[in-house]
């Protein structure tokens, strides 16, 4: 999750282009006094029009409806390179206690103060889709299912952003947990629905990786409110943005859900 | 350059069209690395913006995408381009031949006389066929740099599945480290290039018609 929000109030692009007719109409204007060969004057200012269409285009290249499609395209196709390229046995790097980043940044699309609130008695989990045993899970439940199966990793959260952290998580493997409710480990996707009306989805072999982690504690204490209480997916295969934080509902589809990012541009498998 | 200037008459010209300097792969080839290599920095300066890696950022006026999210979109549409195209180059380069007749030999004695001649005003440029010494180092700079642009870039983009690229660069923060300083070489190279196809504009001439 990132803090930097799509930008609403694009600046006009009227005076850029006005700029570039004036740079066109300057240029041609010396390079014909300069160039007096006639069929070399004519090719200056062919190749000098045609760069010049470049750059007008350029400005107004991010609004182009057909351009957007074609990224669009791409990016789906940067999914399915994601998915082939991705190995279930192969695990991300993990590090000694030592390396741990202190203090651990906090990163929403909100500030740390505006992090939801959830109440531990108020809490269940909601299980929906195609999954044989859709009872809701109350925290206590949740935490009974996990201490025998105890999990732990120490890796590094790599954020869209570039920048990097290595933390501490622990709580249940999600595939133990995708076992037990009886999830389709058939379908294409699971879906997050999160207390802060974040959400997003992940592909089914990355939610059976060894390392995806269904996790309710950070360094060994509950997780706190700002790295998601009461649960959050840890994922050291994916981005950050992937890695849902105050989980209420979890589902399993063979639709496309989105994400909350993915929606405005971000590539949807968004693995590492 | 004096060469150029003189003129040629007519009767003087060879009856039969010769080999073009630049074949015509090599200059559709370099128009699409130019088209990929301004969309890939121009994008990777957005995204270099969302975390700074130093203490400064790149005018947003001269990113491409808009935010974060388009800049990335970019990014990862034209390095299909960027790595196909230059995968072209070098296949058809080694192929024909043309590498090691152009490039080599090498040394690094003839990259210093060539050098020092061209600082003084005397390094000929009569024969576009053959590339002086300072010219084959510079060019063989930026196919190596865009190499290690896209080695490195593949390490920052799949940290865990290519682990032991990443490992190769020093982790994560080392590849995005290595992955700006070769932008920043190819960037370079760039200034230096154009400002040479300024000096000598016949050049960008073969690049386009290959004469």
């Amino acid at each position: 999750m990132t803090l930097e929000r799509k930008p609403h109030d694009l600046s006009p692009i009227a005076p850029v282009v006005r700029d570039g007719e004036a740079i066109l109409h300057e240029a041609r204007a010396l390079m014909t006094r300069r160039v007096a060969e006639p069929s070399r004057r004519a090719f200056l200012t062919r190749t000098l029009s045609l760069g010049g269409v470049a750059l007008l285009s350029g400005c107004s290249l991010d609004d182009n409806a057909s351009v957007e499609s074609a990224l669009d395209k791409i990016s789906r196709w940067n999914d399915r390179v994601q998915a082939a390229l991705f190995r279930q046995g192969v695990l991300a790097p993990t590090f000694p206690a030592s390396s741990i980043t202190r203090p651990f940044p906090f990163n929403a699309f909100y500030s740390m103060d505006e992090a939801p609130v959830v109440e531990e008695a108020d809490y269940q989990l909601e299980l929906s889709g195609l999954i044989a045993d859709k009872a809701p899970w109350r925290l206590d439940a949740l935490r009974n299912f996990a201490s025998p199966r105890a999990a732990e990793q120490i890796t590094r959260h790599v954020c869209v952003e570039g920048w990097s952290a290595i933390g501490r998580w622990g709580g249940v493997t999600f595939s133990d947990f995708l076992r037990r409710i009886g999830a389709d480990t058939t379908a294409r996707y699971v879906g997050f629905k999160c207390a802060d009306d974040y959400y997003t989805s992940i592909d089914m072999p990355t939610a059976l990786h060894p390392q995806t982690l269904l996790a309710l504690t950070y360094d060994g204490q509950t997780l706190p409110r700002e790295y998601g209480f009461p649960m959050k997916l840890r994922i050291p295969t994916k981005l950050g943005y992937k890695n849902p934080k105050h989980i209420r509902a979890i589902f399993v589809t063979n639709t496309y859900p989105g994400g909350y990012w993915e929606d405005q541009g971000y590539n949807w498998f968004g693995g590492s | 350059m004096s060469t150029l200037t003189k003129s040629v008459p007519p009767a003087a010209q060879p009856p039969v069209r010769s080999r073009p300097v630049q074949p015509g792969w090599l200059r559709v080839t370099h128009w699409l690395n130019v088209l990929a290599v301004l969309t890939m920095v121009t994008s990777g300066w957005r995204i270099y913006n969302a975390s700074p890696i130093f203490g400064f950022r790149f005018p947003n006026e001269i990113t491409l995408g808009g935010w974060l999210g388009g800049a990335l979109r970019w990014h990862f549409a034209a390095m299909w381009l960027l790595a196909a195209n230059g995968l072209v180059y070098l296949l058809i380069n080694l192929a024909s031949g043309r590498l090691s007749r152009r490039f080599f030999p090498l040394t690094l004695r003839g990259v210093m006389r060539d050098a020092f001649a061209a600082l003084r005003g005397r390094l000929a440029h009569d024969d576009p066929r053959h590339y002086n010494q300072v010219q084959r180092a510079a060019y063989l700079f930026a196919v190596l740099d865009l190499v290690l642009l896209v080695a490195s870039g593949l390490a920052v983009w799949k940290p865990v599945q290519l682990g032991w690229l990443c490992t190769l660069f020093g982790g994560f923060q080392g590849a995005r480290l290595v992955h700006f300083v070769a932008m920043a070489g190819l960037v370079a190279f760039i200034a230096v290039h154009i400002a040479m196809v300024a000096l000598v504009p016949r050049t960008l001439r073969t690049m386009i018609t290959g004469r």
